[in-house]
């Protein structure tokens, strides 16, 4: 009992490294495209691994709201950030906000 | 048609949501009750709003076919994601980035296949759909090898997978 609660620990531990990193993105990187990815990371697999370490102490419990609830709330985070991270992209982009260092920008000059 | 597909995922959400509240299977009688009453509600508002989009409905997801290809993508794309992640992570420490907005043409014909690719692109770090033009994507990139890469070069294998669930 006690040695799977660890899993559940080790997996809310990986998903805080990565959510870490993911700050840290924010910090260092030159514009709002390449910080975008940060949080990406921070949404995929830092989020991902929090919610499945929670899932998992849940299931350990026989909890069953605190088994389904977050899984739910993952299957919703994985639908809704896609569609929030592109529109602030393509926001950006079309108020002219360039990309700094980009060696090379198809969306230059506007549509073809 | 619309209404009971829109009051049914809605009253599946809510006993998802409800689950372990009795007996009666996993849910008491009073939950079951004020689920069908807000699922009927859910439907009716958001029938609304979902006449007016151009929503095709199609009989090609009853494929099982479709369902099996689409959860061995699910287990493809988690490993695509992790190694991307990984990579991500370590141009975070170092620094090394060569960013840039590339036009792919993924050649996808349905529109829920497009919208799949853009999404799959999107949620995996390193690349980032920027702007959908016809049936074309402008993706930027964290990390490019050259200005005109290839398809594979930016989403791997997605737009086959997709090819096959969608197409």
């Amino acid at each position: 009992m006690i040695p799977l609660l660890y899993v559940s620990y080790a997996l809310i531990c990986f998903g805080l490294a990565f959510q870490f990193l993911g700050s840290i993105a924010l910090h260092r990187f030159p514009d709002v495209y390449t910080r975008m990815h940060g949080t990406t990371m921070c949404t995929t697999f830092g989020s991902i691994f929090i919610i499945l370490g929670i899932a998992f102490y849940g299931l350990l419990q026989s909890d069953t709201a605190l088994f389904l609830h977050p899984l739910v709330a993952l299957v919703f985070l994985l639908l809704t950030n896609p569609t929030g991270t592109h529109a602030i992209a393509r926001a950006a982009r079309f108020s002219g906000i360039k990309p700094k260092h980009a060696i090379t920008d198809s969306l230059a000059g506007g549509k073809k | 048609m619309l209404f009971v597909l829109l009051a049914l995922f809605s009253f599946i959400v809510y006993l998802v949501l409800t689950a372990g509240s009795g007996s009666i299977g996993y849910w008491s009688a009073s939950e079951l009750l004020v689920g069908v009453f807000f699922a009927v509600v859910a439907g009716f508002v958001s029938r609304a709003f979902f006449s007016k989009q151009k929503i095709e409905l199609s009989t090609a997801f009853l494929n099982p076919v479709r369902w099996i290809y689409f959860f061995v993508y699910l287990v493809y794309f988690f490993f695509a994601m992790a190694k991307a992640n990984f990579d991500v992570a370590f141009r975070v420490i170092t620094g090394k980035i060569r960013p840039g907005i590339v036009r792919i043409k993924p050649g996808l014909k349905t529109t829920l296949g497009t919208v799949m690719l853009a999404n799959s692109i999107t949620l995996t770090p390193g690349t980032l759909s920027v702007e959908i033009e016809g049936k074309d994507l402008h993706v930027h990139c964290l990390n490019l090898k050259s200005k005109k890469p290839e398809l594979k070069e930016v989403c791997g294998n997605f737009s086959q997978w997709i090819r096959r669930i969608t197409e």
